[in-house]
């Protein structure tokens, strides 16, 4: 049984209020994919991120995580395929110490201590926190607790990655190493985000939200490079692919010598 | 307002001495908590006048302290910060007990008097007691030797999400204030219909994040108990801890050694 693909089949989701949040989203992401989901602020992209976990349940259509559709019966299940990283790091970060934290989901998993630890310090490592064991979580920069809790959800070993904007409020050297770990990654990967330079690097195809709607979904490239999809759907092209302002104003012969060449 | 930020500023203090390694540092926490209850049931079980028994328990905080380093002059600060409420409490009894029972000099001392000062002698050492517990065992290890004791699960981790948020909380709140401050200039804006806002702006908050954890715990497998990993060994160093130092409390209970020692001084003298 593969758990490692995602069929969404026309998805609709209305908060109990009445406000409609997403309508008839329907996609496949298959085994290895590393998939953007892109859209404005308010888009739909962390309600439709709240499905894949069986955190909300879908109003109209299914979600299918492999070939288990996603139902309040499967969700032990599909919550050991699918390891979910919320946006704020101080939501994930709940136990005393980061080593606790870590192995929280592992112990819940009924593992014997002896494999829990394995786990722990194999996760750790992986994100380069290793050092931050015995730490505890509020007394760690917000890079450091974007790694921990990266390492919260690989220790349980998940088929899937589904992540919501995780290199938000990071520096920029955080945000690259963050995006040199996650380019490691062989899990079939969802990442819901503004930073539309890390989805070119990371995805090789996005998908576009827009009012609780799928407004394109395609090649990152393509996608990025539509100016008319892109506006339409409050968003601009990666710095990456836009034409240097700076460069642009001054005669070739005048500018400076990059220092990286 | 710096009151916030200075109030999580010794409460991160106080769990920094926890990471020190000393003996006190490395007995098992339930040995810690076990001793500190004892000492604490003991000193609040005395009557109302007892004053002199109150004095051999001292030995407790002082010894704790020092072979913890805990830094006197932060245990001093942090208690004095406390000392209004029980001056408060025990402030009336020197004017409603107003019982001649003894003359010093010329000054005659009311029942009043030593009802009070015995209040503040006991607040002074249960509070110390509490805070030199944290500081030499650390608030996770606290709650972790409770649930291991048997106290009630819920109690547990509801004292472990407190002391992991409160610092999450603080900042939001000394956030909060502060853009507040800034945007009310002299005394418009700072009044308490404001401050009622912004509490309930911040149980809201409090209310949202906590869903948010919940559901960070319930995707990594939450079933309503949280294990933990680590491990406890009670030693005999730590048997040896709890049973002289209760013995020490029992007898300082039942007896009152210092008028013990006083007459056996007396009596030798004369």
């Amino acid at each position: 049984m593969s758990h490692h693909s995602i069929d969404v089949i026309n998805l609709g989701f209305a908060y109990p209020d009445g406000t409609n949040a997403l309508s008839d989203v329907s996609f496949h992401v298959g085994h290895g994919e590393s998939v953007a989901i892109v859209g404005a602020n308010g888009a739909g992209k962390s309600t439709l991120l709240m499905h894949l976990i069986g955190i909300l349940s879908p109003t109209r259509g299914d979600v299918r995580i492999g070939d288990v559709p996603v139902t309040r019966d499967t969700l032990a299940d599909i919550r050991k395929a699918v390891g979910m990283v919320f946006q704020d790091p101080d939501d994930q970060l709940f136990m005393p110490t980061v080593a606790e934290d870590v192995a929280f989901g592992p112990t819940n998993l009924g593992l014997p201590v002896a494999d829990v630890e394995a786990r722990v310090t194999d996760a750790l490592t992986r994100v380069e926190a290793l050092h931050l064991a015995d730490r505890p979580p509020y007394r760690l920069s917000g890079g450091e607790k974007r790694a921990v809790a990266i390492a919260t959800v690989l220790a349980m070993h998940p088929n899937l990655l589904v992540m919501d904007e995780p290199s938000s409020n990071l520096d920029p050297r955080a945000r690259r190493r963050l995006i040199d770990l996650l380019a490691t990654f062989e899990h079939t990967k969802i990442i819901a985000t503004h930073d539309l330079d890390m989805a070119a690097d990371l995805c090789e195809r996005t998908i576009v939200i827009s009012n609780g709607m799928v407004a394109a979904d395609g090649p990152t490239a393509d996608i990025f490079a539509d100016d008319a999809l892109l506006a339409a759907s409050q968003l601009e092209r990666p710095l990456a692919m836009q034409s240097c302002p700076v460069c642009a104003a001054r005669p070739a012969s005048s500018l400076p010598r990059s220092p990286l060449r | 307002m710096a009151s916030i930020e200075s109030g999580l500023y010794d409460l991160g203090r106080l769990d920094q001495f926890a990471r020190l390694d000393t003996p006190v540092h490395r007995l098992d926490p339930r040995a810690k908590v076990i001793t500190t209850l004892v000492f604490l049931v003991c000193v609040v079980s005395f009557g109302k006048y007892d004053l002199l028994a109150l004095l051999p328990f001292t030995l407790f905080p002082v010894v704790m302290a020092s072979e913890g380093e805990i830094p006197l002059g932060y245990l001093g600060s942090r208690l004095l910060a406390a000392a209004p409420f029980a001056v408060v409490i025990g402030m009336f009894n020197p004017l409603l007990d107003q019982i001649p029972i003894a003359q010093v000099g010329g000054i005659t001392i009311t029942a009043g008097w030593i009802s009070f000062v015995s209040i503040l002698i006991r607040f002074l050492l249960t509070t110390a007691a509490a805070l030199i517990l944290i500081g030499t065992t650390g608030m996770n290890n606290v709650c972790l030797s409770l649930e291991r004791l048997g106290a009630p699960d819920v109690f547990s981790t509801q004292l472990l999400f407190l002391y992991r948020y409160i610092f999450v909380l603080g900042d939001e709140a000394a956030c909060m204030v502060r853009a507040r401050a800034l945007r009310s200039f002299g005394k418009r804006g700072m009044g308490l219909a404001v401050f009622g806002q912004i509490l309930g702006h911040l149980l809201l908050r409090t209310y949202a994040r906590a869903s948010r954890i919940y559901n960070a715990m319930l995707c990594r497998g939450f079933d309503g108990t949280i294990r933990t990993t680590r491990r406890l060994r009670f030693t005999r160093t730590d048997t040896a801890f709890v049973v002289v130092w209760s013995a020490l409390f029992v007898l300082f209970r039942f007896y009152n050694v210092p008028l013990v020692v006083g007459g056996l001084v007396t009596g030798l003298l004369g």
